[in-house]
């Protein structure tokens, strides 16, 4: 049994050999997202592009808009003369913000009233939008501590801070987001070599009837899938070695956990990933189909339902539940654990177990109905 | 024409035969369009907080409360000391301790500075930076109130000087919520996945499973079956898109602000150049296998990253800025968004539309210059 699994395996090795192309796509285009993921996507919003609308011109205005401008998070694109054209900026997305003094500000705050400023601020973006509100309005708090404080000074009074608020980040003190985002971007290329490549290696052979062979031959369903599943457990595991390698080299992100540890529970996550490329590869007839049911359940599922950007707690109940059909949420769940803190089996032996039984299952139901199809004909 | 038309029949019709194929066409999108629709939300509503109070004073209880007040905190833990804050982070059960310390209102109360300790659980940046900032907001606040109040207090005397309020209005979202932001991206995501892997095996295919060597013995010429392969992926990616704005404006009951004729336009444009960046994978292809890793890898994951749909492209350093121009995706979802959001039309988005034509028309006649009716 075990010599026909490698026969098949080392057909399946010399034709991944030959097809260079295939192998440059498979191991050099993951380090390529690995630099778009670590230097293209951030989520820390600095250099808010704004407008500022301007109908007091005093001091205290030039000195609330300096205040704003040197620091990094506020740069000044213009000034706007005329209140028509605010709407347009914002159409266009010229700023993201516009800031507009009132006229009487200078009088009012002289006759020691309060006066409200308005920030109108492109809300397209929800989550982009509330940082910059959080922004303005501590901005302008300080500028009002500040001018009390002025205030006071004259009248020979001194004011203090009352509280001084000191964050501090555990476990990514420099508030990176790559460091979140390769055990996702990890899981996802993986998934997606594991499930593509296998279904269209198994359907390639029913699409080009070389199956009939294969089918006419003492080899079983079960070899069979052995043999084509070895070469792409190699080649996720090689994938996966360069993904690390580039991590640290680029990025300088280290294991912390125990590598074997890491070995292993990527070993598992293979086994259900490669679980449902088998199963996809039984019921597609052409590698058209395959690609796409491949498509539906690997690549936006693994972006999205992952957890891997978007939390899977702020879904709706329904969708929470239906996360669970893709294996890399639970393999984020171990990469996070391993890489970023270091924890051992215990804070990731239910999603071990969950996987295992994940891809036991679709396994079984690959080969029952391999098994069926090969009796029909 | 006669033979054009024959071809889109024949390649309409093997869609049709196939009904696993058909499923999966028609059904993929909306499936995907609804289930991610809910999926993708990145507000962050409740803050997991464990607060450590060392003071327990009237002063501390207000500034908890002026917390809660504000609905994003959850508190789910009051600690009891340093040990037990270090435990509940490690094991990720919440996401920030605040850490009240023992003088706190003694020290204000002298006016003297009294620190604050915010401990983030950190792994997810974005998140804690977002709660950080409720966290500052509540906190100038309730510093600035309390300014204010010594200065009240009798004796002092002085009077009160104006101070400025800001007053944020959010245009186009008022609530700020992902959902009407996040949904059409998807749209444009969806959209593009399923073009462009249809139409990437299309020629690949007719190659591999050696249909092509009967291809190029008939008369057809290279434009025709060209054609014949456009025009069919055209219509089908036509009808995806229908189904999708139907399920944007039905199922999640966004409004279309602005001209829904103008966005099935730039739509179109949108699918013309999908097909051409599909033709052109297939044509450089040799198996189906090949086609669809490059489309997956080198073209789709890095597009969805690139394109604006969550990752702002504003925070992206100027070189990755820069390569975002060549993506057509970022055209369609800016001119999405424009219209479904903000209601603005083609006056505002003639750049934007003019691109992706200017992109679709070049990307077609690209590949078709690629494409040859030879045996390799």
């Amino acid at each position: 049994m075990l010599s026909r699994i490698f026969a098949i395996a080392k057909k399946e090795i010399k034709q991944l050999r030959r097809d260079t192309r295939m192998l440059f796509i498979i191991f050099f285009f993951p380090v390529v997202l690995l630099i778009i993921f670590g230097y293209a996507i951030n989520f820390d919003v600095k250099h808010i592009k704004i407008a500022v609308y301007d109908q007091d011109k005093s001091d205290y205005t030039r000195n609330y808009i300096n205040g704003l401008i040197s620091s990094d998070y506020f740069d000044l694109v213009t000034y706007v003369e005329d209140s028509n054209e605010i709407k347009r900026l914002l159409d266009e997305k010229v700023v993201q913000t516009v800031l507009v003094f009132p006229p009487d500000l200078s009088k009012k705050l002289m006759s020691k009233q309060d006066v409200k400023v308005q920030y109108l601020i492109d809300g397209v973006d929800g989550s982009t939008a509330s940082v910059i509100q959080n922004y303005v309005n501590a901005a302008t708090y300080t500028y009002s501590i500040d001018l009390t404080k002025e205030y006071l000074a004259v009248n020979g009074k001194n004011i203090y801070v009352p509280i001084d608020l000191q964050p501090r980040f555990w476990f990514n003190p420099e508030l990176q987001s790559t460091k979140f985002l390769i055990p996702g971007l990890m899981g996802m290329i993986l998934i997606v070599t594991a499930v593509i490549s296998i279904s269209l290696s198994i359907v390639r052979e029913k699409e080009r009837g070389t199956i009939e062979q294969i089918n006419v031959s003492p080899l079983s369903s079960l070899e069979f899938i052995h043999g084509k599943t070895v070469p792409y457990i190699f080649i996720s595991l090689i994938n996966a070695t360069i993904v690390l390698a580039a991590g640290y080299v680029l990025f300088g992100i280290v294991i912390k956990g125990n590598i074997f540890l890491l070995l292993f529970g990527t070993m598992v996550f293979l086994f259900a990933a490669l679980g449902l490329g088998i199963f996809i590869s039984t019921v597609a007839d052409s590698q058209q189909v395959a690609f796409q049911a491949a498509n539906v359940t690997s690549l936006l599922p693994s972006f999205i339902l992952s957890g891997f950007i978007f939390p899977i707690e702020t879904m709706p109940q329904a969708i929470q539940i239906l996360t669970n059909i893709t294996p890399a949420k639970f393999y984020v769940i171990i990469l996070r654990a391993i890489l970023l803190r270091g924890a051992g089996v215990s804070a990731f032996w239910e999603q071990l177990i969950y996987l295992g039984i994940f891809g036991t299952i679709f396994i079984t139901l690959a080969t029952i109905i391999d098994k069926r199809s090969r009796g029909k004909n | 024409m006669k033979t054009i038309y024959h071809f889109i029949i024949k390649e309409l019709l093997q869609v049709k035969r196939d009904k696993k194929m058909l499923v999966i066409i028609f059904m993929a999108p909306i499936l995907q369009l609804i289930f991610l629709g809910y999926a993708a939300n990145m507000d962050v509503d409740i803050v997991h907080t464990t607060i450590l109070d060392q003071d327990k004073t009237e002063t501390s209880r207000n500034y908890i409360t002026r917390l809660l007040e504000t609905g994003y905190f959850q508190i789910d833990y009051y600690a009891k000391d340093y040990d037990e804050i270090t435990n509940l982070l490690n094991d990720g059960r919440t996401l920030v301790s605040i850490v009240i310390p023992k003088d706190f209102e003694k020290r204000i109360k002298r006016r003297e500075t009294a620190p604050v300790q915010a401990i983030f659980e950190g792994s997810d940046a974005s998140k804690a930076s977002i709660a950080l900032g409720y966290i500052q907001g509540v906190t100038t606040k309730f510093s600035q109130n309390l300014v204010l109040e010594t200065k009240d207090k009798p004796g002092m005397k002085s009077p009160l000087s104006g101070s400025i309020i800001p007053e944020p209005r959010v245009w186009y979202n008022p609530e700020m919520k992902s959902r009407i932001f996040m949904v059409p991206g998807i749209l444009g995501l969806v959209l593009m996945i399923s073009t462009i892997s249809l139409m990437s095996m299309a020629i690949v295919r007719e190659r591999e499973i050696g249909t092509m060597e009967q291809l190029i013995v008939t008369p057809v010429k290279t434009y025709q079956l060209l054609l014949g392969k456009l025009i069919p992926f055209t219509l089908i990616g036509f009808v995806i898109l229908v189904i999708v704005m139907i399920i944007m404006t039905q199922w999640f009951g966004i409004i279309v602000r602005g001209n829904k004729l103008f966005l099935v336009f730039a739509a179109f444009l949108f699918v013309l150049s999908n097909l051409g960046i599909g033709l052109f994978i297939s044509t450089v292809s040799k198996t189906q296998q090949q086609a669809m890793m490059a489309s997956v890898f080198a073209v789709m994951m890095p597009m969805i990253y690139l394109s604006g749909f969550a990752f702002p492209i504003e925070n992206m350093p100027q070189f990755f800025q820069y390569i975002t121009y060549a993506i057509p995706l970022r055209y369609f979802i800016t001119i999405l968004r424009g219209v479904v959001l903000k209601g603005i039309g083609i006056s505002s988005l003639w750049v934007e539309t003019l691109i992706l034509f200017g992109m679709g028309v070049s990307l077609l006649i690209i590949s078709s210059m690629r494409f040859s009716k030879k045996i390799e």
